[in-house]
């Protein structure tokens, strides 16, 4: 029997630290590129684009991601291929981003005034020109805010994918704590941990958004 | 893919269901509540109370807003028993709900206050009432009435959160697609059952809460 002391208990959370950051980069990333397609088809012209988009993001945003992780894991099984944790994670969490990054860029998108579609179109613009030359630049300025501050939200969302068995921090925690028997300790670092990587993302975010608040108001 | 969906289960083991189903919304409501209530007390500090409350407070949220919920709830449910605090499951799921709803109803109730006008405040004081009097009757309301559509999206998350409370064994909707998947082996039918409720449960909370806000908040308030 080996003694756990408080230092093999930080390295061993700091070595697991890595899968969550690895799995929320890849989440975020991910979530963005299809976010951006949801983002294109939520606002098309054709109806039978937004639909589709439409029921893409009620479905997402209004089931736990708990489920959603089960049933990628479930069911990507269910056409035979042995799915690895990892794997389910992953997949998971980028829908799941692309959702909710799709709905907050079309808030930012339909909140451009609409006299600048008009301007752009009269110069004979094609929609995705448009969306590339006017309409973007401008909603990115908007965007990028609301975008840091729910890069929070994939963070703590990562913890989710323990339960189907991807080591990540959440996971290392309660395989120590089976170890250890010091869960008051150790799921106190757990959070720290998360605090450590979430909070600078939370002010960087009300930052950004009390910029574009000053820059506003001297418009 | 030769895999034949089967849903015979459900004639069995509709009421694990059924009282998952309750458990999820008793957690909801218990926690909607009180979180909310928790929200107005932390909003009220933050906004008036002294500097050392307000620290207080403050730290809460951020520890709050920035950690997951899963590790909220495994801390209350496995920490707090090394200093003494033993939670039954379901006590623990409904106190993790209630403290991570309240930390955030605090910033949106806190942002809902902010943004009523001064003149508002200087009215009440003119009708001589208190502090308190003011916040409670000339503030607080139209605050409310105010955020509510963004308190009430809170609540729906919140809602969806709790199917993580099965890992500490309470018995909720996601624990009975669990019990349902280790005795029939029928995963993907179980979890697609559980989270089509899910969805069917999120709206209705959804609606549930913009009718008790046509009750708290009869008449429009003209700005």
């Amino acid at each position: 029997m080996t003694d756990f002391t408080l230092w093999d208990i930080v390295r061993n959370l700091l070595f697991a630290l890595r899968w969550t950051v690895l799995l929320s980069l890849v989440s975020f990333v991910g979530g963005g590129v299809i976010g951006l397609l949801v983002l294109f088809a939520r606002i098309a012209k054709r109806r039978f684009a937004r639909l589709p988009a439409k029921l893409y993001i009620e479905l997402f945003q209004g089931t736990p991601l708990l489920m959603q992780l089960f049933l990628v894991f479930f069911g990507l099984g269910l056409f035979g291929i042995s799915v690895p944790a990892w794997l389910a994670a992953g997949v998971a969490l980028v829908l799941w981003t692309a959702a909710f990054l799709g709905e907050i860029w079309r808030g930012c998108v339909e909140a451009i005034a609409k006299g600048q579609w008009e301007a752009s179109a009269s110069l004979g613009m094609s929609r995705l020109e448009q969306m590339r030359h006017v309409i973007l630049p401008q909603a990115l300025r908007i965007a990028v805010p609301p975008t840091v501050g729910f890069s929070v939200q994939v963070v703590k969302g990562t913890a989710l994918t323990s339960i189907i068995g991807f080591i990540e921090l959440t996971k290392a925690g309660t395989i120590i704590t089976n170890a250890t028997f010091q869960p008051f300790t150790v799921y106190g670092l757990v959070a720290l941990f998360y605090f450590a990587l979430c909070w600078p993302l939370s002010l960087t975010s009300r930052l950004l958004e009390r910029k574009l608040h000053v820059s506003h108001r001297h418009h | 893919m030769t895999y034949s969906f089967n849903f015979m289960w459900l004639a069995t083991y509709y009421p694990v269901i059924v009282k998952g189903i309750l458990i999820t919304l008793e957690l909801t409501i218990v926690g909607g509540v009180l979180g909310i209530a928790l929200g107005i007390l932390c909003a009220f500090v933050k906004l008036y109370g002294t500097a050392p409350l307000r620290v207080v407070v403050a730290t809460y949220v951020e520890l709050i807003r920035n950690t997951p919920f899963l590790v909220q709830l495994f801390f209350i449910f496995f920490g707090l028993p090394a200093l003494g605090i033993r939670l039954g499951e379901l006590e623990a799921a409904n106190i993790a709900m209630v403290v991570n709803l309240g930390a955030y109803a605090c910033e949106i109730i806190r942002a809902g206050i902010q943004a009523t006008p001064r003149g508002q405040f200087e009215a009440g004081a003119s009708l001589a009432m208190s502090r308190l009097e003011t916040f409670r009757h000339v503030v607080l309301v139209p605050a409310l009435q105010r955020i509510w559509p963004a308190l009430s999206s809170q609540v729906v998350i919140v809602m969806l959160g709790s199917a993580v409370v099965s890992q500490i064994a309470a018995q909720d909707l996601t624990y009975a697609a669990n019990y349902i998947e280790s005795r029939t082996f029928r995963s993907f039918e179980a979890y697609s059952v559980t989270t089509a409720i899910y969805l069917i449960l999120a709206i209705l909370v959804r609606q549930a809460m913009a009718g008790v806000g046509r009750l708290v908040f009869p008449r429009r308030v003209s700005r």
